[in-house]
């Protein structure tokens, strides 16, 4: 009797627990947002508009074209790094690994990785890099453009990227970005950072469930 | 009994003499390792991962006690100028490039060096600042 008392209370303890500290069902919407009045059915009806990547144009591993487009009905994760960058970005993609793993079956989502120093970043030195990662198929895509558009899109992504210090070393900041099928951010996560990747790895569990994302082809 | 007791403190007495009559050289190696500790996290870990895993076939494990010891003495070579080439560990082939870690003084190199030779499954010892000295005039 007294055992399934305590047991009672422990589930009574674990479930309040959880219930308290439990993810919401649906993940914010990032980035500018601006109210917008339109006209529907001679009636004004106000809606939000969300600010979403816009169309871009780069080059994978494969040398193949990636643009918007090939991200449609897709749920991915972006992120900025080069090949040779000393520090953080092994730490990045040892952490996306766990990413790659866990959703490499599924063909709506994608990780997209835009190397900042295309100068040495060839496509060529691409594919090696994904080869020596040990990633293959067309889930994880390693992108080649202009120095002049990737820093473009960064901005997008929110994300800082910097031409190199003094020391020749570039900065940027180590973040993973969570984009929805309408091209929404919709986390932003410290891709350094273990615990906040398992946490970004429970967040596209979410919001692969929610209706929009569903709906979305 | 009380023969038993005794017997019991005596052997305490022995345990307690043992333990604070440490070798000069092992608490030398414990403050190594412990400072080698905190240097690997600063300045390797990112590359080499948190058990010396490596990763994938782009950054080798420091789990291969053969070549840690085949290489022993050009370790500290390895650190002061980076190191690139083709390389054979745990039986896998890697061609890649670590910096040179220039930023470390040879009294690091010596602690972050006795951490990795004697962690992850490596057990081999003590690698003092004059060993260190000593590799890094043979350098290549
Ligand atoms: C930027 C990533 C990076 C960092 C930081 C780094 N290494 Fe390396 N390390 C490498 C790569 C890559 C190789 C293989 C080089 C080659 O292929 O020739 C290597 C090789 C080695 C080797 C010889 C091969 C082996 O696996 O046993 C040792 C020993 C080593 N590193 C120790 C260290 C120590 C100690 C530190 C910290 C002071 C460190 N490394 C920091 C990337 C790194």
């Amino acid at each position: 009797m007294k055992n399934i008392i305590c047991a009672l209370i422990i589930i009574a303890l674990y479930s309040s627990c959880k219930s308290g500290n439990s993810t919401p069902a649906t993940l914010p919407i990032l980035g500018n947002r601006e109210p917008v009045t339109k006209t529907v059915n001679g009636k004004p009806v106000t809606d939000t508009v969300y600010s979403t990547i816009p169309a871009f144009k780069f080059v994978n591993q494969y040398a193949d074209t990636i643009t918007n487009k090939s991200l449609d009905g897709k749920i991915y994760v972006a992120d900025f790094f080069f090949t040779t960058c000393p520090s953080i970005c092994p730490v990045m993609h040892r952490n996306m690994l766990n990413v790659y793993k866990e959703f490499k079956a599924d063909d709506n989502f994608r990780i997209i990785s835009h190397t900042i120093d295309p100068k040495y970043d060839t496509v060529p030195v691409l594919k090696k890099y994904a080869d020596k990662l040990g990633i293959s198929g067309n889930t994880w895509w390693l992108l080649h453009g202009t120095k002049e558009d990737t820093y473009q899109i960064a901005k997008k992504y929110l994300v800082s990227v910097q031409e190199k210090n003094p020391q020749g070393e570039y900065i940027h900041d180590g973040y993973f970005i969570l984009v929805d099928k309408q091209k929404r951010l919709r986390g932003t996560y410290d891709g350094t950072d273990p615990a906040q990747v398992t946490k970004l790895i429970a967040d596209i569990k979410t919001l692969k469930t929610e209706p929009d994302q569903v709906a979305a082809k | 009994m009380k023969l038993a007791f005794i017997t019991g403190i005596g052997l305490l007495f022995i345990m307690a003499v043992a333990a604070s009559c440490q070798s000069d050289e092992q608490i030398e190696f414990k403050r190594y390792y412990s400072s080698g500790s905190v240097l690997y996290l600063a300045h390797c870990q990112n590359c080499h991962g948190e058990k010396g895993e490596g990763l994938q076939a782009l950054i080798p494990p420091l789990t291969d006690s053969v070549f840690l010891k085949q290489n022993r003495s050009s370790l500290a070579c390895y650190l002061k100028n980076g190191l690139k080439g083709k390389l054979s560990i745990a039986g896998r082939e890697f061609e890649g490039e670590m910096p040179a870690a220039a930023d470390l003084s040879p009294i690091e190199v010596a602690k972050v060096l006795t951490y990795i030779t004697n962690s992850f499954g490596n057990k081999q010892g003590l690698i003092n600042l004059q060993q260190v000295q000593a590799d890094l005039k043979e350098c290549k």
